[in-house]
């Protein structure tokens, strides 16, 4: 067994909301309990609704937001808590490409400039290395040499989306958080950016987490799903595991959400979540899923569930788990 | 030969910009039978939009109508006064747009402005009005609506948001729905439950469903009928499962192509997506000829000089391609 690359103990990221003033101060627990591992050269697909908490994982894994709680170790070091190594180190060994490659790049610096500054900030100094590292990073992710002195607003949402690939890897990190890097483009070049991050991941053994909310893509390119809900991991197993044999209510519900134009196959009304999602600074007591549940029962709302083993490598949290198939 | 309901010929929409006018949208036909759910899908700025805007009689500088015919029930509304159109709004026809926070007055509790609809257009007292909503909203399936009739447009959900213009759209039983991205805004689970909702009260009321979308699939489960619109023009038209059984058109099939269809990894291994090469053109710098021709991967010369002409497919699809057949 590999040692994992990536590995979240407990991982919580509270936020306090509301003023002084007011006397209502409350918490956010955006990210609460998270434990999880990603191996080298694995893609973990992270999946939940919109607000549960996946941006704010990444953050916390890029050193960009404090842990209220818990650990996170990479390659074997601890790096949260005072123990922590600083950002600089930090950044060869763990990247992130952002949804808005519109917003990510700065907009007066060039193509050369975005990609050569944070080798230089890393110690390379000699001139021609940087040159052909920019280059041969421009190269792999399909721009062309003379596109280099370009500005950002200069590009295509995709060909931005490039750049913001090519900056992540220029440091050649281990580990890559992609952040709905497809949701922001056009329908028709998305195909374009997951060709080139599963050709990459192959290329140069990299790592990725795979945040999106098109479970189409996630199931394309993950080797194993993670599935939260309201701050907490609720399901994670290998990819066909969780497609094809889900067994948190919340995960089939998702599945079955999903506009199937291939088979046009009657949803399972049973699979399906009614009413809207809780909110996340008052998360109802127990499980959290529990009053959109079908399969909702008194223990649901006195006890969370654990995260338990349903078969090797997949778990769920849910005290059904062994019912529901 | 019934009378469509809404029977849209030669569209053309112009838009005025530095200096020249631009078709935004040109030859654009299509019609919706009683009680039909039609789609409407394409990329972010292929004219989706200002298509239904249109319709709505609701275009304003620097859009304005270029040409063509628009008949609701065989009676053309093109050249309605402003006045004509207000009433036929709400009443015949009806729009529910994708950030429902735009559409909604802020300043109102929202039973009174579904209240308004009934007031306004059916000549109740607010009274009488006021049960009207509340019967509305629990129809939508809002949760309480004795208490939620009272509560400002903030202090709901999305898709409770989303919900409430559902219901503004349908309370005086409009013979048309026009219903552009009604879902992108909301998480998936969300959004499967307020597309269903659509669905069903239009079924039980008889309403015609215009429903906009980049999203396909979606299109695909929810309407008989799908129109593909690129760069302005209505490239395909076919039934739904037409449509992905045999897309005809090369964008529309290389749109099918580069979906990962959810099932597929596992049935043959992971496969590379197929691209479409290029981006989409922007509206000042539409290629002549058809307008796909730069990103298509048969093109000949004649794709360059020459519009194409419908040919028609089986069950009144229609392609515009030089090489189809
Ligand atoms: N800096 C912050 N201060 C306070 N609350 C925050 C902050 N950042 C995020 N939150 C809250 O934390 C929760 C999780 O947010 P997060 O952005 O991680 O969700 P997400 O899963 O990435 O959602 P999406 O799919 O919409 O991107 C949300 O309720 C959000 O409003
Ligand atoms: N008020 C306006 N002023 C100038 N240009 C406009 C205006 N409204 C729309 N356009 C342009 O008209 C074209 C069609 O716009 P439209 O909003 O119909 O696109 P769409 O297909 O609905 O896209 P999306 O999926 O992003 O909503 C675009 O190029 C857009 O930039
Ligand atoms: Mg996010
Ligand atoms: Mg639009």
């Amino acid at each position: 067994m590999a040692e994992p690359l990536l590995s979240l103990d407990d991982l919580a990221v509270h936020f306090k909301i509301g003023n002084m003033l007011g006397g209502g101060i409350k918490t956010l627990k955006a990210v609460d309990g998270v434990t999880l591992d990603v191996k080298p050269g694995e893609c973990l697909g992270l999946v939940g609704e919109s607000g549960c908490g996946k941006s704010t994982l990444a953050l916390a894994i890029m050193g960009l937001l404090p842990p209220t709680r818990g650990t996170i170790g990479v390659d074997g070091q601890e790096i949260s808590g005072n123990k922590a190594p600083d950002r600089m180190k930090m950044a060869r060994t763990v990247q992130m490409v952002f949804q808005d490659p519109y917003a990510s790049l700065n907009p007066r610096q060039t193509v050369r400039r975005t990609l050569a500054d944070p080798l230089r900030l890393h110690g390379v100094t000699d001139k021609a290395e940087v040159e052909a590292r920019v280059a041969d990073m421009m190269a792999r992710v399909g721009l062309r040499p003379e596109q280099a002195d370009r500005y950002p607003h200069e590009f295509s949402g995709g060909q931005r989306q490039r750049i913001g690939i090519a900056r992540a890897l220029i440091l050649k990190p281990k580990l890559v958080l992609c952040d709905e890097p497809v949701s922001a483009l056009d329908v028709s070049i998305r195909a374009q950016i997951i060709n080139l991050l599963l050709e990459l991941k192959d290329e140069l053994g990299l790592s990725y987490i795979m945040i999106s909310h098109d479970l189409g893509v996630v199931e394309h390119v993950s080797d194993r799903v993670a599935v939260m809900y309201l701050g907490r991991i609720v399901e994670q197993g290998g990819w066909q595991e969780i497609f094809e044999n889900p067994r948190h209510p919340y995960t089939r519900a998702l599945i079955a959400a999903i506009p199937d134009p291939f088979h046009r196959a009657a949803i399972s009304a049973k699979a399906k979540a009614r009413g809207e999602i809780a909110s996340a600074l008052n998360p109802p007591p127990g499980c959290h899923f529990h009053p959109r549940c079908p399969l909702k029962a008194d223990i649901c709302v006195s006890q969370d569930p654990v995260l338990a083993a349903v078969a090797e490598g997949h778990r769920a949290a849910c005290h059904f788990r062994d019912r529901v198939s | 030969m019934t009378v469509p309901l809404l029977k849209v010929d030669n569209l053309r929409i112009a838009l005025a910009g530095d200096g020249a006018t631009y078709n935004a949208v040109e030859n654009v036909s299509f019609e919706i039978g009683r009680g039909e759910a039609f789609g409407l899908v394409g990329e972010s700025g292929c004219g989706k939009s200002i298509t239904a805007l249109a319709v709505m009689g609701l275009l304003r500088r620097p859009l304005s109508l270029g040409g063509g015919r628009i008949a609701l029930d065989g009676e053309e509304i093109q050249d309605a006064s402003p006045a004509e159109m207000r009433r036929l709004r709400g009443k015949r026809i009806a729009m529910i747009f994708q950030e429902p926070m735009t559409a909604l007055n802020p300043l109102s509790p929202v039973g009174k402005q579904i209240a308004e609809m009934f007031v306004l257009h059916e000549g109740m007292g607010w009274n009488e009005a006021m049960d009207r909503a509340e019967e509305a909203l629990r129809q939508v399936r809002v949760p309480s609506p004795e208490r939620r009739i009272k509560d400002y447009p903030h202090q709901l959900s999305g898709g409770m948001r989303q919900r409430v213009m559902i219901a503004i759209a349908l309370a005086c039983g409009p013979d048309l729905l026009v219903a552009d991205e009604p879902t992108t805004a909301l998480d998936v689970t969300v959004q499967a439950e307020i597309i269903d909702l659509m669905a069903e009260l239009c079924a039980a009321k008889g309403t015609a469903i215009l429903m906009i979308s980049h999203d396909l699939g979606l299109v695909a489960n929810m309407c008989k009928r799908v129109a593909v619109m690129y760069a302005g023009r209505i490239v395909e038209s076919q039934a739904a499962e037409a449509i992905f059984a045999t897309p005809s058109h090369p964008y529309t099939r290389g749109l099918v192509d580069s979906l990962p269809r959810l099932g597929e990894r596992s049935k043959r291994g992971r496969q590379r997506l197929r691209e479409i090469s290029g981006v989409v053109p922007s509206i000042a710098a539409y290629p002549a000829g058809c307008r796909f021709n730069p990103r298509c991967p048969s093109v000949t010369d004649v794709c360059r000089e020459m519009v194409p002409e419908a040919t028609p497919l089986p069950a009144e699809g229609l392609v515009r391609c030089h090489h189809h057949g």
